[in-house]
This record gives structure tokens, sequence and C-alpha cells, in this order.
């Protein structure tokens, strides 16, 4: 067990260090002076003004020492977690920045990945084999899975927001409050929150479904199960044992997932106007806020890599064999 | 031996052609595949030019514009047709150049095995956490002029570790069957036996994986464009959507303008993942449906 998590640990920092080293690397050396379009969107022409400024967007992105030194400074102020300060919304701390997003984006993912992977197994370990079920789940599944996150987002926005208006499609809360602890202003929280989240859940649903339906007939035709059925076992059991043995490639699934459901929650943020990271990056990318931009870069990579984490540990929770020091499912 | 291969080939596509979801996912694919060839051909608009004026048309209402009109005034249909064209572009090179590298590095480590192995697994897992659209977006902000094959291009070389993780696998196993070993016996060489013996064996499952790539290239080229980080030039379904929502058409209610392209992504992804799922039954008899 020990070896499996050293193993995993490796590898996660090997990923932080080459994320970070990406987070560096790019702005320095893609085609393009950040310092000369960040002076251009001032539209000053004033040669003392351009100077001034010139140099001091130089000392901020720390261009004016060697590179090795340039490198060294970026990890030193990363782990003093200064991230710089964002441009669109000066002189405000892109971390801070960041941390007022996060909420958001925890309330939306934590609830939409655990139970659209809960509800999907469910289900479509229940389908697998019912024929009348299975001809429903499996278009329906593939449909869901194919939609792209910001079209059933819009979908959504316009047909249950716009057209029957039952809910509201943009913001996280109503725009003539204040963040406070009343039940009005909870209740249009999580009534702001309700598309968002069904729209990501639905994507997920899709995909878990399909999975599990695919993994758990493999499973029954298995020769445990096969065995289990000559012994006169009830069709039930069976299935119960089936189920558990395909949740280890659907949590293996989970993990390799992570990235595209990050994505889509971006995405369906943009589209909902809803005051997560993906909003944040948004407003980067349209003003050019390159600090805010790796930030939230840097952000995402530690959270999708904390989540990685998670699942390995509930992994080891779930398959003995990987207690034991046997090789499991994931290498 | 001719005869026996020929027999094999008769067999597939009797099978091929009898599955019904193989049927249906081809044929919504080349639907859309043949739109997208000649549906520009039928219209002279330029997909970004503002050419009507006054309010925009619903569909249907003009000739010259059956799929309607943009708030600006643009075609939809000429967007419509040219961003289908920019989808299958970034599928075909996007989904292909990360089968590729998938291949090539899945395959190498799998069969060499050893030190090769470790560091080329080490670094597939590397990349395999970092999420793809993260790196695309911090790369694609970063340049100016972005056109759609530089955008293909970055596609397929950060989407390529959970092939390169499958194709190893494969090969292992393949590795340790007999009939490797018989040819490793007979002193074959390695090129040989891996082009000759192993090949051969893997060709259906890469099929499927550039089935999935193409799709998988597609969606993470559509999210990339909504945001706003696609080609800076051109028309895509994507960049379709972006528009839409930018300029307010759920609230105006131009539902013509942002159904169309997801509809068109869906049943695309959607078509191929079915006939992902035909083909598998078509190569594996297990999975037939008796």
């Amino acid at each position: 067990m020990r070896r499996y998590f050293g193993r995993k640990v490796l590898i996660y920092l090997l990923t932080f260090f080459v994320a970070v080293t990406i987070d560096w690397l790019i702005p320095r050396f893609m085609p393009g002076d950040p310092v000369l379009s960040m002076l251009g969107r001032v539209g000053t022409a004033h040669p003392d003004t351009v100077n001034a400024m010139r140099e001091y967007f130089t000392r901020v992105f720390g261009l004016d020492v060697p590179i090795w030194q340039q490198y060294l400074n970026f990890w030193a102020s990363l782990l003093r977690g200064d991230l710089g300060v964002s441009v669109y919304r000066f002189p405000r701390e892109v971390a801070d920045v960041i941390m007022t997003a996060v909420p958001y984006d925890i309330a939306l993912l934590v609830p939409s990945i655990l139970l659209s992977w809960i509800a999907g197994n469910k289900f479509g370990a229940y389908a697998a084999r019912r024929k009348w079920l299975d001809n429903t789940i499996l278009p329906l599944g593939y449909t869901l899975t194919a939609t792209p996150y910001m079209w059933l987002a819009i979908l959504l926005a316009w047909g249950l927001g716009i057209k029957l208006d039952l809910f509201p499609i943009a913001g996280a809360y109503a725009f003539d409050m204040a963040p406070h602890w009343s039940w009005r202003f909870i209740s249009s929280v999580l009534h702001h929150w309700i598309l968002p989240f069904a729209s990501l859940f639905l994507v997920n649903f899709g995909g878990w479904a399909i999975g599990m339906r695919n993994v758990i007939i493999y499973e029954l035709e298995a020769d445990y199960s096969h065995y289990l059925e000559a012994l006169g076992a009830p069709q039930q059991l069976v299935r119960k044992y089936a189920y558990r043995n395909a949740l280890l490639p659907q949590l293996t699934g989970l993990a390799l997932q992570l990235g595209v459901i990050v994505a889509g929650a971006l995405v369906t943020e943009v589209v909902f106007s809803y005051p997560g990271i993906g909003f944040q990056l948004l407003a980067a990318v349209q003003n050019q806020d390159y600090f805010l931009l790796q930030g939230c870069f840097l952000f995402i990579i530690v959270g999708v890599l904390l989540a990685n984490f998670i699942i390995d540990i509930v992994y080891v929770i779930v398959d003995p064999r990987t207690r034991r020091g046997m090789t499991g499912e994931m290498a | 031996m001719m005869e026996k291969k020929s027999k094999k080939r008769n067999e597939f596509f009797y099978f091929a052609f009898k599955n019904n979801k193989l049927r249906i996912g081809l044929l919504i694919v080349l639907f859309f595949l043949v739109m997208a060839i000649i549906g520009p051909s039928f219209t002279e608009n330029d997909p970004l030019s503002f050419i009507h004026r006054g309010v925009p048309l619903k569909p249907f209402e003009s000739e010259d514009f059956i799929f309607g009109t943009t708030v600006f005034g643009q075609d939809v249909y000429s967007q419509f047709v040219y961003g289908l064209r920019a989808t299958f572009v970034v599928g075909a090179i996007g989904g292909g150049l990360a089968t590729l590298i998938g291949v090539i590095v899945g395959f190498i480590g799998g069969y060499m095995g050893g030190k090769t192995d470790e560091g080329l697994n080490m670094g597939t897992n590397i990349v395999l956490v970092i999420p793809t659209l993260a790196v695309l977006l911090i790369i694609s902000a970063y340049l100016e002029v972005r056109g759609i094959l530089l955008e293909s291009v970055f596609i397929g070389c950060t989407a390529w570790p959970w092939t390169a993780r499958a194709v190893r696998a494969q090969t292992f196993s393949l590795r340790s069957r007999e009939f490797v070993d018989l040819a490793k016996m007979s002193g074959m060489k390695s090129l040989k036996i891996i082009f000759k013996e192993i090949a051969p064996n893997m060709m259906s499952y890469l099929l499927l994986v550039f089935i999935l790539q193409f799709g998988g290239a597609t969606l993470n080229a559509a999210t990339l464009d909504f945001i706003g980080l696609g080609p800076t030039q051109g028309i895509s379904l994507g960049l379709m959507m972006n528009h839409a929502v930018a300029h307010s058409a759920l609230l105006l209610d131009i539902w013509w303008w942002f159904i169309p392209p997801g509809l068109a992504i869906t049943a695309i992804v959607g078509a191929l993942y079915v006939t992902n799922v035909g083909l598998d039954e078509v190569f594996n008899p297990k999975l037939r449906e008796m």
C-alpha cells in the first residue's frame, strides 16, 4: 500500500512541477510580447507614460533578471501564495479573485459529480440485460454524453429559464441581494444553482450510465457469474457481485474524466454567468488578464490533482487488492 | 490462404451490414459529412458578413436565408455548413494525431518493457492528470493569431494519453501470446514482428480508438471555441454558440442561431459513439446480440 501511494504522490508532484513550468514557460516563449500587448490595451501614446508603464510591467513580470532566476522567483512567489495582481479587477490580487470564485465551483462540481456518478451507475446496472430498458438507455445515454456541455446549458437556460420562466438564468443569487444568512437569500442561491447543476448532472449521467452498462455486461458474462448461476444463486445476487466488480473501472473512469468535467463546468458557468472560475476565466480571456488566467490554470490543476488523490484513497478502501500490495486496476 | 482471407473479409461485411447500430451511426455521420463537403457550394453568402438588414429572419422566411439570419444579418446556413467543415477538420486531424501519438507511445512502451516503458508510462500518467482544456486555454490565450489547423494540432497533442495507456495494455497482452513467441523463436526481426504479427491484430482496436478520439477532439474544439479561444478567423460551430450567447440570442428568442450548431455536434458525436459500439460488436462476436 505504501508503494501504491508513494508512486501516486510522486506522479502528482511531478505533474504539479510540469504544470507550474508550463505556466511559467508559455507567457515567456510564445510569439508576441505580453508587456507590449498590455501596453497596447492602455491606449496612451505619451512616451513618458508608456516608458513608465513598460518598466512597471517588466518588473511585475520579473523580466529584468536572468532566465533561471525568473524561474526560481516564480516558484518562490507561488509558494508564498502570490499569484500577482489581476489587471481587469485591479488592484485585487489574483489569489483573492480566485478564492471568492471557488465556493461556487465546489457547490456546482461536487454534487453534480457525485450524484451523476452514483445515479448513472445504478441506472446503467439496472438497465443492462433488460431488453426494453436497455434499448431506451443506450440511445438516451449516448445522446446525453455526446451533448456539448454548453449546448445543454443553453437549451436549459432558453427552455426552462426564458420560455417557461421557471428559473433565473444569470448570477448566483438575485441581483438586488448581498450575501447574508437569511432564508430568502439561501432560497435565491438554490434557485440560481438548479439549472447549472442540472445541465452538468445530465451530461455526466449519460456517460456513467453507458459506462456501467457496458462494463457490467462483461462482468455478467465472466466465469464467476456463470459459476454462481450454475450453483443456483438468485439472479439478484449475481448482479450484486457483478455490480461491485464493475464499480472499479468506473472509479478509474471518474479519475480520467475529471478534467473533462471541470472543462464542462467552466463553459456551463459561462452560459449562466455563474461567478465561479469559468466565469473569471472568460473575463480574463476577454480582458487579456494574463495573471488571472495563469492563476486559474494553476488552480484548476491543483484541484484536479487533489480530486485524483481522493479517488486513489477511495480506491484503496474499495479494492482490497491494492491494500495487500497486489497491483490493482490502477497502475 | 488467399481464400481464407477473402472469406474472412466477406464475413466482416456481412455482420457489418446486418448491424443496426453501425448502419444508423454511419448514416448520420455521412449525412453531415456530405453537408459539410457540398453544403458551402449552395450559398454565395460569406458566413461572417453582415448581409441582411433589419429584423433577423426566421428560418425559411426568405429563400436566400433558409436557416434564418443572426442579429447582425449574417446567414446562419452559411455559418452552419462552414462550421461543419471546421468540425470535421478538427475531428480528423486532432483525433488522428491523438491516435497516432498514443499508438506510438503505448506501443513502444508495451513492446519494449523495462526502463523505456517505465519512463513513457510516467510521462503518460503525468499528461493524463493535467486537464487538457486548461493547457489548451493557456496556450491559445497567448497566441494572437490562431488557425483551425493549429487548434487541431494542439488538441491532438494533449488528448493522446488514454490511448497510449490502452494501447500499452493491448500490446502487453499480445506480446505474450504464442504466435509472437513462435515468430521470435524463428528469428524474425523486432520491427517485422511488430508490423506482421502484432499490428494486424490491433487494427480493429485502433479504428475504435480513432472514432472515440475524433468525437473527443470535436467536443474539445467546441469548448475552446465557445470560450472565445478558437480560431481567430473563420467560423465554427462552437463559435456560433459563442456569438449567439454573447449577443443575447436567448433573450431575443433567436433559437435558430444556437440550436443547429449544438444539435449537429451532438448528432455527429453521438452517432460516432453508436458506430463505435456497432463496430465493436462486429469485431467481437461475443458481444453480438443473439
